[in-house]
Protein backbone atom coordinates (compact mmCIF):
# COMPACT_ATOMS: atom_id res chain seq x y z
CA UNK A 1 0.00 0.00 0.00
CA UNK A 2 2.78 2.38 0.96
CA UNK A 3 4.88 1.77 -2.13
CA UNK A 4 1.80 2.19 -4.27
CA UNK A 5 1.22 5.57 -2.70
CA UNK A 6 4.77 6.51 -3.47
CA UNK A 7 4.30 5.55 -7.10
CA UNK A 8 1.14 7.64 -7.24
CA UNK A 9 2.97 10.58 -5.71
CA UNK A 10 5.79 10.22 -8.15
CA UNK A 11 3.31 10.21 -11.01
CA UNK A 12 1.64 13.26 -9.56
CA UNK A 13 4.97 15.01 -9.36
CA UNK A 14 5.73 14.15 -12.95
CA UNK A 15 2.38 15.60 -13.96
CA UNK A 16 3.11 18.79 -12.06
CA UNK A 17 6.55 19.11 -13.60
CA UNK A 18 5.15 18.61 -17.08
CA UNK A 19 2.52 21.27 -16.45
CA UNK A 20 5.20 23.73 -15.37
CA UNK A 21 7.33 22.83 -18.38
CA UNK A 22 4.47 23.34 -20.83
CA UNK A 23 3.51 26.63 -19.21
CA UNK A 24 7.07 27.91 -19.45
CA UNK A 25 7.35 26.89 -23.11
CA UNK A 26 4.12 28.67 -23.96
CA UNK A 27 5.56 31.90 -22.57
CA UNK A 28 7.86 31.99 -25.61
CA UNK A 29 5.13 33.44 -27.81
CA UNK A 30 4.75 36.39 -25.48
CA UNK A 31 8.52 36.80 -25.24
CA UNK A 32 8.82 36.88 -29.04
CA UNK A 33 6.08 39.46 -29.43
CA UNK A 34 7.64 41.64 -26.75
CA UNK A 35 11.02 41.09 -28.42
CA UNK A 36 9.71 42.30 -31.77
CA UNK A 37 8.08 45.37 -30.27
CA UNK A 38 11.16 46.11 -28.19
CA UNK A 39 13.59 45.72 -31.07
CA UNK A 40 11.79 47.99 -33.52
CA UNK A 41 10.99 50.67 -30.92
CA UNK A 42 14.51 50.65 -29.51
CA UNK A 43 16.05 51.13 -32.95
CA UNK A 44 13.38 53.43 -34.34
CA UNK A 45 12.98 55.72 -31.35
CA UNK A 46 16.02 57.78 -32.36
CA UNK A 47 14.33 59.09 -35.53
CA UNK A 48 11.30 60.33 -33.60
CA UNK A 49 13.62 62.08 -31.19
CA UNK A 50 15.78 63.85 -33.75
CA UNK A 51 13.25 64.56 -36.51
CA UNK A 52 10.06 64.71 -34.50
CA UNK A 53 7.09 62.42 -34.85
CA UNK A 54 4.91 64.92 -36.79
CA UNK A 55 7.66 65.82 -39.25
CA UNK A 56 8.47 62.13 -39.72
CA UNK A 57 4.93 60.91 -40.35
CA UNK A 58 3.62 63.94 -42.25
CA UNK A 59 6.80 65.15 -43.96
CA UNK A 60 6.54 65.23 -47.75
CA UNK A 61 10.15 64.53 -48.66
CA UNK A 62 11.97 61.25 -48.30
CA UNK A 63 15.59 62.05 -49.16
CA UNK A 64 17.63 59.80 -46.88
CA UNK A 65 20.80 59.93 -48.97
CA UNK A 66 20.87 63.58 -50.08
CA UNK A 67 22.39 66.50 -48.19
CA UNK A 68 20.58 67.75 -46.24
CA UNK A 69 18.79 64.52 -45.38
CA UNK A 70 15.03 64.61 -45.10
CA UNK A 71 12.93 61.88 -43.51
CA UNK A 72 9.29 62.48 -44.30
CA UNK A 73 7.36 59.26 -44.90
CA UNK A 74 3.97 60.72 -45.84
CA UNK A 75 4.37 59.76 -49.54
CA UNK A 76 5.29 56.22 -48.46
CA UNK A 77 2.24 55.97 -46.21
CA UNK A 78 0.04 57.22 -49.04
CA UNK A 79 1.75 54.74 -51.35
CA UNK A 80 0.98 51.88 -48.99
CA UNK A 81 -2.63 52.97 -48.52
CA UNK A 82 -3.16 53.47 -52.26
CA UNK A 83 -1.84 50.03 -53.23
CA UNK A 84 -3.66 48.32 -50.38
CA UNK A 85 -6.99 50.03 -50.97
CA UNK A 86 -6.84 49.30 -54.68
CA UNK A 87 -5.90 45.67 -54.12
CA UNK A 88 -8.76 45.22 -51.66
CA UNK A 89 -11.20 46.70 -54.20
CA UNK A 90 -9.94 44.13 -56.70
CA UNK A 91 -10.00 41.37 -54.11
CA UNK A 92 -13.50 41.90 -52.70
CA UNK A 93 -15.63 40.58 -55.61
CA UNK A 94 -13.40 37.52 -56.11
CA UNK A 95 -12.85 36.80 -52.43
CA UNK A 96 -16.47 37.19 -51.38
CA UNK A 97 -17.78 35.58 -54.58
CA UNK A 98 -15.58 32.52 -54.10
CA UNK A 99 -16.55 32.18 -50.45
CA UNK A 100 -20.28 32.56 -51.13
CA UNK A 101 -20.11 30.11 -54.00
CA UNK A 102 -18.24 27.50 -51.97
CA UNK A 103 -20.37 27.90 -48.87
CA UNK A 104 -23.84 28.38 -50.39
CA UNK A 105 -23.96 26.92 -53.88
CA UNK A 106 -21.28 24.28 -54.48
CA UNK A 107 -22.17 20.65 -53.86
CA UNK A 108 -19.87 18.72 -51.50
CA UNK A 109 -17.92 17.13 -54.40
CA UNK A 110 -17.50 20.51 -56.09
CA UNK A 111 -16.37 22.01 -52.81
CA UNK A 112 -13.69 19.41 -52.38
CA UNK A 113 -12.49 20.17 -55.89
CA UNK A 114 -12.53 23.98 -55.57
CA UNK A 115 -11.05 24.54 -52.13
CA UNK A 116 -7.55 23.19 -52.88
CA UNK A 117 -7.22 25.80 -55.64
CA UNK A 118 -7.63 28.58 -53.10
CA UNK A 119 -5.18 26.85 -50.77
CA UNK A 120 -2.61 26.63 -53.56
CA UNK A 121 -3.16 30.31 -54.35
CA UNK A 122 -2.44 31.05 -50.69
CA UNK A 123 0.69 28.94 -50.55
CA UNK A 124 2.62 30.45 -53.48
CA UNK A 125 5.68 32.44 -52.31
CA UNK A 126 5.32 36.17 -52.80
CA UNK A 127 8.59 36.47 -54.69
CA UNK A 128 7.17 34.27 -57.46
CA UNK A 129 4.07 36.48 -57.64
CA UNK A 130 6.50 39.36 -58.02
CA UNK A 131 8.29 37.57 -60.84
CA UNK A 132 4.97 36.88 -62.55
CA UNK A 133 4.21 40.60 -62.30
CA UNK A 134 7.54 41.54 -63.82
CA UNK A 135 7.49 39.16 -66.76
CA UNK A 136 3.79 39.04 -67.60
CA UNK A 137 1.50 41.59 -66.01
CA UNK A 138 3.69 44.71 -66.16
CA UNK A 139 4.36 44.34 -69.92
CA UNK A 140 0.65 43.66 -70.45
CA UNK A 141 -0.39 46.78 -68.52
CA UNK A 142 2.20 48.80 -70.42
CA UNK A 143 0.83 47.69 -73.77
CA UNK A 144 -2.85 48.04 -72.85
CA UNK A 145 -2.49 51.60 -71.56
CA UNK A 146 0.28 52.53 -73.97
CA UNK A 147 2.60 53.93 -71.29
CA UNK A 148 6.36 53.92 -70.79
CA UNK A 149 6.49 51.49 -67.91
CA UNK A 150 4.13 48.89 -66.51
CA UNK A 151 5.61 49.07 -63.05
CA UNK A 152 2.92 51.02 -61.27
CA UNK A 153 0.16 51.08 -58.70
CA UNK A 154 -2.32 49.19 -60.88
CA UNK A 155 -0.02 46.25 -61.66
CA UNK A 156 0.98 45.84 -58.01
CA UNK A 157 -2.65 46.09 -56.87
CA UNK A 158 -3.90 43.41 -59.27
CA UNK A 159 -1.33 40.88 -58.09
CA UNK A 160 -1.72 41.83 -54.45
CA UNK A 161 -5.51 41.64 -54.83
CA UNK A 162 -5.38 38.04 -56.01
CA UNK A 163 -2.83 37.16 -53.34
CA UNK A 164 -5.26 38.27 -50.65
CA UNK A 165 -8.28 36.46 -52.21
CA UNK A 166 -7.65 33.20 -50.29
CA UNK A 167 -7.33 35.05 -46.96
CA UNK A 168 -10.55 37.00 -47.41
CA UNK A 169 -12.33 33.95 -48.87
CA UNK A 170 -11.44 31.60 -46.04
CA UNK A 171 -12.46 34.02 -43.28
CA UNK A 172 -15.65 34.95 -45.14
CA UNK A 173 -16.46 31.27 -45.48
CA UNK A 174 -16.11 30.84 -41.71
CA UNK A 175 -18.50 33.75 -41.20
CA UNK A 176 -21.03 32.28 -43.63
CA UNK A 177 -20.80 28.85 -42.02
CA UNK A 178 -21.65 30.43 -38.67
CA UNK A 179 -25.07 31.47 -40.00
CA UNK A 180 -27.56 28.92 -38.65
CA UNK A 181 -29.18 26.64 -41.20
CA UNK A 182 -32.61 27.49 -39.79
CA UNK A 183 -32.35 31.04 -41.15
CA UNK A 184 -31.80 29.73 -44.67
CA UNK A 185 -34.62 27.20 -44.28
CA UNK A 186 -36.98 29.92 -43.05
CA UNK A 187 -36.08 32.01 -46.08
CA UNK A 188 -36.76 29.13 -48.49
CA UNK A 189 -40.00 28.35 -46.68
CA UNK A 190 -41.15 31.90 -47.38
CA UNK A 191 -40.61 31.22 -51.08
CA UNK A 192 -37.30 32.99 -51.54
CA UNK A 193 -34.92 31.54 -54.10
CA UNK A 194 -31.19 30.95 -53.69
CA UNK A 195 -30.06 34.41 -54.82
CA UNK A 196 -32.56 36.16 -52.55
CA UNK A 197 -31.61 33.95 -49.62
CA UNK A 198 -27.94 34.75 -50.12
CA UNK A 199 -28.31 38.51 -50.45
CA UNK A 200 -31.20 39.18 -48.09
CA UNK A 201 -30.57 36.61 -45.36
CA UNK A 202 -27.14 34.98 -45.30
CA UNK A 203 -24.92 37.95 -46.19
CA UNK A 204 -26.70 40.52 -43.97
CA UNK A 205 -26.58 38.22 -40.96
CA UNK A 206 -22.88 37.53 -41.38
CA UNK A 207 -21.90 41.05 -42.34
CA UNK A 208 -19.67 41.67 -39.33
CA UNK A 209 -17.75 38.47 -40.00
CA UNK A 210 -17.35 39.48 -43.64
CA UNK A 211 -16.19 42.95 -42.59
CA UNK A 212 -13.57 41.49 -40.30
CA UNK A 213 -12.39 39.23 -43.15
CA UNK A 214 -11.91 42.30 -45.36
CA UNK A 215 -10.08 44.22 -42.63
CA UNK A 216 -7.83 41.20 -42.14
CA UNK A 217 -7.12 41.11 -45.87
CA UNK A 218 -6.26 44.81 -45.70
CA UNK A 219 -3.74 44.07 -42.96
CA UNK A 220 -2.15 41.30 -45.02
CA UNK A 221 -1.90 43.47 -48.12
CA UNK A 222 -0.37 46.48 -46.39
CA UNK A 223 2.46 44.39 -44.98
CA UNK A 224 3.25 42.50 -48.17
CA UNK A 225 6.74 43.39 -49.32
CA UNK A 226 8.14 41.47 -52.26
CA UNK A 227 5.39 42.11 -54.81
CA UNK A 228 5.35 45.87 -54.31
CA UNK A 229 9.13 45.93 -54.20
CA UNK A 230 9.32 44.18 -57.57
CA UNK A 231 6.45 45.72 -59.53
CA UNK A 232 5.23 48.99 -57.97
CA UNK A 233 7.99 51.06 -59.60
CA UNK A 234 9.55 52.58 -56.47
CA UNK A 235 9.08 56.30 -56.97
CA UNK A 236 8.65 58.07 -53.66
CA UNK A 237 6.18 60.70 -54.86
CA UNK A 238 2.52 60.79 -53.98
CA UNK A 239 0.71 58.96 -56.80
CA UNK A 240 -1.80 60.99 -58.81
CA UNK A 241 -3.25 58.21 -60.93
CA UNK A 242 -3.51 54.44 -61.06
CA UNK A 243 -0.72 54.37 -63.62
CA UNK A 244 1.78 56.22 -61.44
CA UNK A 245 4.64 54.39 -59.85
CA UNK A 246 4.54 54.19 -56.04
CA UNK A 247 6.80 53.20 -53.20
CA UNK A 248 5.01 51.77 -50.16
CA UNK A 249 6.52 51.55 -46.68
CA UNK A 250 7.35 47.85 -46.73
CA UNK A 251 9.33 47.98 -49.95
CA UNK A 252 11.22 51.09 -48.79
CA UNK A 253 12.56 49.12 -45.83
CA UNK A 254 13.45 46.15 -48.01
CA UNK A 255 15.11 48.24 -50.71
CA UNK A 256 17.19 50.50 -48.47
CA UNK A 257 18.15 48.52 -45.38
CA UNK A 258 20.78 46.57 -47.30
CA UNK A 259 22.76 49.71 -48.15
CA UNK A 260 22.38 51.44 -44.82
CA UNK A 261 25.12 51.46 -42.22
CA UNK A 262 24.23 50.33 -38.71
CA UNK A 263 23.40 53.17 -36.34
CA UNK A 264 22.99 55.97 -38.91
CA UNK A 265 19.92 58.20 -38.94
CA UNK A 266 18.76 56.45 -42.12
CA UNK A 267 18.97 53.11 -40.29
CA UNK A 268 16.81 54.46 -37.47
CA UNK A 269 14.37 55.97 -39.97
CA UNK A 270 13.79 52.57 -41.58
CA UNK A 271 13.03 51.12 -38.14
CA UNK A 272 10.72 54.12 -37.67
CA UNK A 273 8.82 53.04 -40.78
CA UNK A 274 8.60 49.54 -39.31
CA UNK A 275 7.04 51.04 -36.16
CA UNK A 276 4.40 52.84 -38.24
CA UNK A 277 3.74 49.64 -40.19
CA UNK A 278 3.49 47.61 -37.00
CA UNK A 279 1.11 50.08 -35.36
CA UNK A 280 -1.15 50.06 -38.45
CA UNK A 281 -1.33 46.25 -38.63
CA UNK A 282 -1.78 46.05 -34.85
CA UNK A 283 -4.74 48.46 -34.94
CA UNK A 284 -6.27 46.56 -37.87
CA UNK A 285 -5.90 43.36 -35.86
CA UNK A 286 -7.71 44.88 -32.90
CA UNK A 287 -10.51 46.10 -35.17
CA UNK A 288 -10.86 42.59 -36.62
CA UNK A 289 -11.04 41.04 -33.17
CA UNK A 290 -13.48 43.68 -31.96
CA UNK A 291 -15.84 43.28 -34.91
CA UNK A 292 -15.72 39.49 -34.67
CA UNK A 293 -16.30 39.59 -30.93
CA UNK A 294 -19.30 41.87 -31.23
CA UNK A 295 -20.71 39.57 -33.83
CA UNK A 296 -20.46 36.58 -31.50
CA UNK A 297 -22.10 38.42 -28.60
CA UNK A 298 -24.91 39.64 -30.81
CA UNK A 299 -25.66 36.15 -31.96
CA UNK A 300 -25.84 34.33 -28.65
CA UNK B 1 -46.44 36.20 -62.86
CA UNK B 2 -44.03 38.50 -64.69
CA UNK B 3 -42.35 39.43 -61.43
CA UNK B 4 -41.72 35.78 -60.69
CA UNK B 5 -40.07 35.38 -64.07
CA UNK B 6 -37.73 38.27 -63.28
CA UNK B 7 -36.90 36.67 -59.96
CA UNK B 8 -36.07 33.39 -61.64
CA UNK B 9 -33.79 35.08 -64.16
CA UNK B 10 -32.18 37.04 -61.38
CA UNK B 11 -31.52 33.82 -59.53
CA UNK B 12 -29.98 32.08 -62.52
CA UNK B 13 -27.85 35.10 -63.44
CA UNK B 14 -26.75 35.64 -59.85
CA UNK B 15 -25.60 32.06 -59.37
CA UNK B 16 -23.86 32.21 -62.73
CA UNK B 17 -22.09 35.44 -61.69
CA UNK B 18 -20.78 33.87 -58.47
CA UNK B 19 -19.57 30.87 -60.42
CA UNK B 20 -17.82 33.21 -62.84
CA UNK B 21 -16.03 34.96 -59.94
CA UNK B 22 -14.58 31.77 -58.49
CA UNK B 23 -13.65 30.42 -61.89
CA UNK B 24 -11.92 33.67 -62.77
CA UNK B 25 -9.86 33.31 -59.58
CA UNK B 26 -8.92 29.79 -60.66
CA UNK B 27 -8.17 31.10 -64.16
CA UNK B 28 -5.75 33.61 -62.64
CA UNK B 29 -4.01 30.78 -60.77
CA UNK B 30 -3.79 28.60 -63.89
CA UNK B 31 -2.47 31.51 -65.96
CA UNK B 32 0.11 32.19 -63.26
CA UNK B 33 1.22 28.56 -63.15
CA UNK B 34 1.36 28.42 -66.95
CA UNK B 35 3.58 31.52 -67.19
CA UNK B 36 6.01 30.31 -64.53
CA UNK B 37 6.16 26.77 -65.95
CA UNK B 38 6.55 27.84 -69.58
CA UNK B 39 9.34 30.29 -68.72
CA UNK B 40 11.10 27.96 -66.33
CA UNK B 41 11.06 24.52 -67.88
CA UNK B 42 13.43 25.43 -70.73
CA UNK B 43 16.18 26.17 -68.23
CA UNK B 44 15.64 23.15 -66.08
CA UNK B 45 18.06 20.26 -66.25
CA UNK B 46 19.90 17.99 -63.87
CA UNK B 47 22.96 20.23 -64.14
CA UNK B 48 20.87 23.26 -63.23
CA UNK B 49 19.78 21.57 -60.02
CA UNK B 50 23.08 19.99 -59.05
CA UNK B 51 25.78 22.46 -60.17
CA UNK B 52 27.23 25.69 -58.78
CA UNK B 53 26.69 29.04 -60.53
CA UNK B 54 29.40 30.06 -63.00
CA UNK B 55 30.66 33.20 -64.75
CA UNK B 56 29.18 35.79 -62.45
CA UNK B 57 25.75 34.16 -62.17
CA UNK B 58 25.19 33.97 -65.91
CA UNK B 59 25.68 30.23 -66.29
CA UNK B 60 25.66 27.06 -64.26
CA UNK B 61 23.18 25.84 -61.70
CA UNK B 62 21.57 26.89 -58.47
CA UNK B 63 22.50 24.02 -56.19
CA UNK B 64 23.83 26.21 -53.33
CA UNK B 65 20.55 28.14 -53.27
CA UNK B 66 18.49 24.94 -53.07
CA UNK B 67 20.77 23.59 -50.36
CA UNK B 68 20.64 26.89 -48.42
CA UNK B 69 16.86 27.03 -48.59
CA UNK B 70 16.69 23.44 -47.41
CA UNK B 71 18.90 24.17 -44.39
CA UNK B 72 17.02 27.36 -43.49
CA UNK B 73 13.68 25.60 -43.68
CA UNK B 74 14.65 22.47 -41.77
CA UNK B 75 16.40 24.44 -39.02
CA UNK B 76 13.52 26.88 -38.59
CA UNK B 77 11.02 24.02 -38.29
CA UNK B 78 13.28 22.24 -35.79
CA UNK B 79 13.30 25.40 -33.67
CA UNK B 80 9.61 26.22 -34.03
CA UNK B 81 8.03 22.77 -33.83
CA UNK B 82 8.68 21.86 -30.15
CA UNK B 83 7.71 25.34 -28.96
CA UNK B 84 4.57 25.29 -31.12
CA UNK B 85 3.61 21.77 -30.05
CA UNK B 86 3.90 22.38 -26.30
CA UNK B 87 2.21 25.78 -26.54
CA UNK B 88 -0.70 24.07 -28.28
CA UNK B 89 -0.75 21.37 -25.56
CA UNK B 90 -0.90 24.10 -22.93
CA UNK B 91 -3.73 25.90 -24.71
CA UNK B 92 -5.85 22.79 -25.23
CA UNK B 93 -5.08 20.50 -22.29
CA UNK B 94 -4.38 22.90 -19.40
CA UNK B 95 -5.61 26.37 -20.38
CA UNK B 96 -5.18 27.93 -16.95
CA UNK B 97 -4.82 30.53 -15.54
CA UNK B 98 -7.19 32.35 -17.85
CA UNK B 99 -5.24 35.60 -18.02
CA UNK B 100 -2.20 33.72 -19.30
CA UNK B 101 -4.27 31.93 -21.93
CA UNK B 102 -5.67 35.27 -23.08
CA UNK B 103 -2.23 36.85 -23.19
CA UNK B 104 -0.91 33.93 -25.24
CA UNK B 105 -3.82 34.03 -27.65
CA UNK B 106 -3.47 37.77 -28.16
CA UNK B 107 0.25 37.29 -28.78
CA UNK B 108 -0.37 34.57 -31.38
CA UNK B 109 -2.96 36.71 -33.16
CA UNK B 110 -0.69 39.74 -33.18
CA UNK B 111 2.34 37.74 -34.31
CA UNK B 112 0.47 36.26 -37.26
CA UNK B 113 -0.55 39.73 -38.44
CA UNK B 114 2.90 41.31 -38.34
CA UNK B 115 4.34 42.01 -41.82
CA UNK B 116 7.19 39.71 -42.82
CA UNK B 117 9.56 42.62 -43.40
CA UNK B 118 9.14 43.62 -39.75
CA UNK B 119 10.23 40.09 -38.80
CA UNK B 120 13.29 40.75 -40.93
CA UNK B 121 14.12 43.89 -38.96
CA UNK B 122 13.52 42.03 -35.70
CA UNK B 123 15.97 39.35 -36.80
CA UNK B 124 18.47 41.99 -37.84
CA UNK B 125 18.23 43.81 -34.52
CA UNK B 126 18.16 40.80 -32.20
CA UNK B 127 20.01 37.92 -33.86
CA UNK B 128 22.38 39.64 -36.31
CA UNK B 129 23.38 42.69 -34.25
CA UNK B 130 22.23 41.96 -30.70
CA UNK B 131 23.41 38.37 -30.25
CA UNK B 132 26.25 38.94 -32.77
CA UNK B 133 25.33 35.92 -34.91
CA UNK B 134 25.98 38.07 -37.97
CA UNK B 135 24.24 37.55 -41.30
CA UNK B 136 24.05 33.79 -41.01
CA UNK B 137 22.11 30.59 -41.39
CA UNK B 138 21.23 30.61 -37.68
CA UNK B 139 19.94 34.21 -37.69
CA UNK B 140 17.73 33.51 -40.70
CA UNK B 141 16.43 30.22 -39.31
CA UNK B 142 15.54 31.77 -35.94
CA UNK B 143 13.75 34.67 -37.65
CA UNK B 144 11.78 32.25 -39.82
CA UNK B 145 11.03 30.12 -36.77
CA UNK B 146 9.33 33.05 -35.03
CA UNK B 147 7.42 33.76 -38.24
CA UNK B 148 6.02 30.23 -38.63
CA UNK B 149 5.36 29.66 -34.92
CA UNK B 150 1.75 30.97 -35.03
CA UNK B 151 0.95 28.66 -37.97
CA UNK B 152 2.27 25.61 -36.11
CA UNK B 153 0.45 26.52 -32.89
CA UNK B 154 -2.88 27.21 -34.59
CA UNK B 155 -2.86 24.04 -36.68
CA UNK B 156 -1.78 21.89 -33.73
CA UNK B 157 -4.55 23.37 -31.57
CA UNK B 158 -7.05 22.55 -34.33
CA UNK B 159 -5.66 19.02 -34.65
CA UNK B 160 -5.86 18.34 -30.90
CA UNK B 161 -9.39 19.72 -30.74
CA UNK B 162 -10.59 17.15 -33.28
CA UNK B 163 -9.57 14.27 -31.00
CA UNK B 164 -12.76 13.09 -29.30
CA UNK B 165 -12.98 13.74 -25.57
CA UNK B 166 -13.85 10.05 -24.97
CA UNK B 167 -10.29 9.05 -25.85
CA UNK B 168 -8.82 11.06 -22.99
CA UNK B 169 -11.59 10.00 -20.62
CA UNK B 170 -11.07 6.31 -21.43
CA UNK B 171 -7.37 6.76 -20.78
CA UNK B 172 -8.03 8.43 -17.41
CA UNK B 173 -10.46 5.65 -16.52
CA UNK B 174 -7.69 3.12 -17.09
CA UNK B 175 -5.62 4.94 -14.50
CA UNK B 176 -3.28 6.83 -16.81
CA UNK B 177 -1.97 10.19 -15.65
CA UNK B 178 -2.51 13.38 -17.56
CA UNK B 179 1.02 13.34 -18.98
CA UNK B 180 0.63 9.74 -20.11
CA UNK B 181 -2.72 10.55 -21.67
CA UNK B 182 -1.30 13.49 -23.60
CA UNK B 183 1.70 11.59 -24.94
CA UNK B 184 0.16 8.17 -25.53
CA UNK B 185 -3.43 8.99 -26.49
CA UNK B 186 -4.09 12.59 -27.49
CA UNK B 187 -0.98 13.47 -29.48
CA UNK B 188 -0.83 10.19 -31.47
CA UNK B 189 -4.49 10.63 -32.41
CA UNK B 190 -3.85 14.21 -33.48
CA UNK B 191 -0.63 13.36 -35.32
CA UNK B 192 -1.88 13.55 -38.93
CA UNK B 193 -3.39 16.98 -38.28
CA UNK B 194 -0.23 18.20 -36.58
CA UNK B 195 1.80 16.92 -39.53
CA UNK B 196 -0.40 18.80 -41.99
CA UNK B 197 0.16 22.06 -40.19
CA UNK B 198 3.89 21.49 -39.93
CA UNK B 199 4.11 20.74 -43.63
CA UNK B 200 2.27 23.97 -44.45
CA UNK B 201 4.74 25.88 -42.31
CA UNK B 202 7.61 24.19 -44.19
CA UNK B 203 6.20 25.62 -47.41
CA UNK B 204 5.86 29.03 -45.84
CA UNK B 205 9.40 29.08 -44.46
CA UNK B 206 10.87 27.94 -47.77
CA UNK B 207 9.16 30.69 -49.74
CA UNK B 208 9.65 33.74 -47.54
CA UNK B 209 12.06 36.37 -48.82
CA UNK B 210 11.68 39.50 -46.72
CA UNK B 211 12.69 37.94 -43.36
CA UNK B 212 15.96 36.54 -44.72
CA UNK B 213 16.88 39.63 -46.75
CA UNK B 214 19.09 41.09 -44.01
CA UNK B 215 19.47 38.09 -41.72
CA UNK B 216 20.79 35.19 -43.79
CA UNK B 217 20.79 35.53 -47.52
CA UNK B 218 23.65 36.36 -49.80
CA UNK B 219 23.78 36.59 -53.58
CA UNK B 220 26.80 34.40 -54.07
CA UNK B 221 28.99 32.09 -52.03
CA UNK B 222 31.90 30.16 -53.38
CA UNK B 223 31.30 27.22 -51.07
CA UNK B 224 28.43 25.59 -49.24
CA UNK B 225 27.99 26.81 -45.66
CA UNK B 226 30.25 24.90 -43.30
CA UNK B 227 28.74 26.15 -40.05
CA UNK B 228 25.51 27.73 -38.87
CA UNK B 229 27.29 31.08 -38.67
CA UNK B 230 27.91 31.24 -42.43
CA UNK B 231 25.88 33.24 -44.90
CA UNK B 232 23.77 31.14 -47.24
CA UNK B 233 22.25 31.44 -50.67
CA UNK B 234 18.49 30.85 -50.73
CA UNK B 235 16.10 30.26 -53.62
CA UNK B 236 13.62 33.10 -52.96
CA UNK B 237 16.35 35.67 -52.46
CA UNK B 238 18.21 34.31 -55.47
CA UNK B 239 15.17 34.92 -57.68
CA UNK B 240 14.75 38.44 -56.38
CA UNK B 241 18.43 39.34 -56.70
CA UNK B 242 18.73 37.93 -60.23
CA UNK B 243 15.88 39.99 -61.65
CA UNK B 244 16.56 43.23 -59.79
CA UNK B 245 20.25 43.50 -59.01
CA UNK B 246 21.90 41.50 -61.77
CA UNK B 247 24.42 43.11 -64.05
CA UNK B 248 23.58 41.04 -67.13
CA UNK B 249 19.77 40.80 -67.12
CA UNK B 250 19.48 38.96 -70.42
CA UNK B 251 21.61 36.07 -69.20
CA UNK B 252 20.43 36.08 -65.60
CA UNK B 253 16.66 36.21 -66.12
CA UNK B 254 16.40 32.63 -67.41
CA UNK B 255 18.19 31.44 -64.27
CA UNK B 256 15.62 33.32 -62.19
CA UNK B 257 12.80 31.60 -64.12
CA UNK B 258 14.37 28.22 -63.49
CA UNK B 259 14.86 28.95 -59.79
CA UNK B 260 11.26 30.15 -59.52
CA UNK B 261 10.02 26.93 -61.09
CA UNK B 262 12.06 24.81 -58.65
CA UNK B 263 10.77 26.80 -55.67
CA UNK B 264 7.21 26.65 -56.96
CA UNK B 265 7.35 22.88 -57.50
CA UNK B 266 8.80 22.36 -54.01
CA UNK B 267 6.18 24.53 -52.30
CA UNK B 268 3.29 23.11 -54.35
CA UNK B 269 4.51 19.56 -53.73
CA UNK B 270 4.65 20.17 -50.01
CA UNK B 271 1.15 21.67 -50.01
CA UNK B 272 -0.37 18.94 -52.15
CA UNK B 273 1.09 16.46 -49.67
CA UNK B 274 -0.69 18.22 -46.81
CA UNK B 275 -3.97 18.37 -48.75
CA UNK B 276 -3.61 14.66 -49.47
CA UNK B 277 -2.94 13.78 -45.81
CA UNK B 278 -5.93 15.81 -44.72
CA UNK B 279 -8.37 14.28 -47.18
CA UNK B 280 -7.08 10.88 -46.04
CA UNK B 281 -7.88 11.76 -42.43
CA UNK B 282 -11.37 12.85 -43.42
CA UNK B 283 -12.02 9.65 -45.29
CA UNK B 284 -10.89 7.60 -42.30
CA UNK B 285 -13.10 9.60 -39.95
CA UNK B 286 -16.11 8.91 -42.14
CA UNK B 287 -15.71 5.14 -41.96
Amino acid sequence: MKTENKVMNFKGLKDKLFFIFVTLISLFVIVFLVGIIYSIFKNGYEIFRSVGIIKFVFGFNWFPTYEPQEFGIFPLIIGSLAVTLMSIIICIPFGLGSAIYISEIAKPKEKEFLKPFLEILASIPSVIYGLFGMVFLAPLVRRVFNIDSGFNLLTASIILGFMVVPVVASFTEDALNAVPLSLREASYALGANKWETIWKVVVPSSISGITSAIVLGFGRAIGETMVVLMVAGNSSRIPRSLLDSVRPMSSTIAAEMGETAFGTLHFHALFGIAIVLFVITFVLNIITEFVRHRFIIKRY
Amino acid sequence: MNKNKIRTYQNILGVFFLRFLIFFTIFFLVLFLYIIFSKGYKVLSWDFISKFPKDGMTKGGVFPAIYGSFLLTVLSVIFAFPVGLFTAVFLTEYAKPLWLVNAINISINTLSGIPSIVFGLFGLAIFVNGLKFGVSLISGALTLAVLILPIIINSTVEAIKTVPKDFAEASFALGATKTQTIFKVVLPAALPGILTGTIISVGRAAGETAPILFTAATFYTRELPSSIFDEVMALPYHIYALVTEGTKPALQKPIAYGSALILLVLVLGVNLLSIFIRSNIRRKRKC
